[in-house]
């Protein structure tokens, strides 16, 4: 008996190890960003083509009062509703970060504590983020107003408050592959607006039963965790507009019925409207590459 | 008793006909807006590129979007006629509790179809940004007054 006491609990230290080593929070090694000087005004482009102001500005706000990042906006999901934290430059956001914090949690949904983000948070979309962008866009919130507001706790229940098991929601879910394929300029530029900063896959495309985006169906629409209808497919059987209408609508927010754009879209279209109509075509270039149906 | 019996029965029969009595406002309402992005469609198509610039189109249509804005829409709005009561309708609730703002957004509107109407005629490259205000008045309304489509 002794003699089999050993090896057990040898076997349970290893496998708790093994556990911790799975679940843990792998930031980003600072290195890579030492040297690397953001731009602030290439930064904003990119902060609205990434649309942060959208979901982290306060609820109610508007116009300039948007880039108040306070956060406090809801976000309802089957798992629990997450509240957005504050993200501007104080110490009850980003203020005491550093660059290499700031691409942990863009790309690998880890906090500088070393804890992890819930996935409502885009970071599975960001991290294919170039790091000139991270770079760039680090220098632009630093611009921004500091806003004192404390973040406030997500309301989520067990056992999805355990963000250790986060970790092994990464390993499923957390990939730096393209999803789609892309072979002219102007189709990497569409895929990495709808694939990374925009992230539109994160609503536009159904997920499985643990939350992860079910990529084989990407962006062939899904139900809307709000409750409110439901969000379309941008595959062309479904959305047979032309690439111009799609670029059109993306500007003016006018479908080609003359219909107007509603309910979350009308940020998305708010952002996509002040970037260059170069960007808006290599989206709608994007989408009609998509699989058919 | 007998009052009451009668009041019970008048309800028995008001009520099938309640969804009726909606019809008018919802077809008048929905034929509004038809209107609205049919003209749309006349400016929004040139300024697209999808088909020539006409100045004398492009007026006509704007002079539309000035007539229908100027029109008060609230008596195509009765109360009750919403999305929770009817089908056939994405009008939230919500306008009920803020009329006053759904009359504001509905100037708003009319502000911008003015400033559509002034310059429809100048050329296609005028188009594009008077377009802007106009939409931006369909969305801000839109956005918190009517259901995304199921």
């Amino acid at each position: 008996m002794r003699k089999l006491l050993i090896p057990l609990a040898a076997l349970i230290v290893l496998i708790g190890a093994a556990g911790l080593w799975l679940t843990r929070a792998q930031p980003v090694d600072a290195a890579r960003f030492e040297g690397l000087e953001g731009d602030a005004a290439a930064g904003e482009t990119v902060f609205i083509a990434a649309g942060c102001a959208s979901c982290h500005h306060a609820p109610e706000a508007e116009g300039e009062a948007e880039l108040v990042l306070a956060g406090g906006q809801r976000f309802p999901s089957e798992f629990g509703t997450f509240v957005a934290p504050n993200i501007s430059p104080s110490s009850e956001g980003i203020g005491d970060w550093t660059l290499a914090d700031f691409a942990g949690a863009l790309t690998r949904g880890v906090s500088p504590e070393g804890t992890h983000y819930y996935p409502a948070f885009p970071y599975t979309a960001y991290t294919r983020m170039a790091d000139a962008d991270i770079a760039d866009l680090w220098a632009y919130m630093r611009t921004l107003p500091a806003d004192p507001t404390p973040s406030a706790a997500h309301e989520v229940g067990f056992p999805f408050n355990i963000r250790r098991g986060l970790g092994l929601w990464n390993t499923l879910y957390l990939s730096e592959d393209w999803v789609m394929p892309a072979d002219t300029a102007e189709l990497e530029r569409g895929r990495y607006l709808v694939e990374v900063l925009a992230h539109c896959g994160e609503c536009h495309t159904p997920r499985g039963a643990l939350g992860g985006l079910d990529t084989g169906d990407w962006l062939g629409g899904a139900a809307n965790p709000a409750g409110d209808g439901r969000i379309p497919s941008l595959r062309p059987g479904a959305l047979d507009w032309s690439a111009n209408d799609i670029a059109y609508y993306l500007e003016s927010g006018f479908t080609p019925a003359y219909d107007s754009v509603g309910g979350h879209m009308v940020a998305v279209v708010d952002n996509f409207a002040q970037l260059p109509a170069g960007d808006r075509a290599a989206v709608a270039a994007y989408l009609k590459a998509l699989p058919e149906g | 008793m007998i009052r009451s019996t009668a009041f019970v029965a008048a309800l028995a029969i008001a009520t099938p006909a309640v969804a009726q009595d909606f019809d008018g406002p919802l077809k008048g309402r929905q034929g509004m807006f038809q209107i609205l992005a049919i003209n749309l469609g006349i400016i929004g198509d040139m300024a697209k590129g999808e088909t020539e610039y006409d100045a004398e189109q492009a007026q006509m249509a704007a002079d539309n979007l000035v007539a229908i804005t100027s029109i008060n829409p609230l008596p195509l709005f009765p109360e009750g006629s919403d999305n929770e009561a009817l089908d056939g309708t994405r009008a939230l609730p919500a306008i009920w509790e803020n009329v006053d703002d759904l009359g504001a957004k509905w100037a708003d509107l009319g502000e911008a179809a003015a400033g559509m109407q002034e310059v429809a005629g100048n050329g296609r490259e005028a188009l594009g940004p008077a377009l802007g205000p106009v939409g931006n008045a369909c969305k801000n309304c839109h956005d918190e007054y009517r259901a995304s489509p199921e």
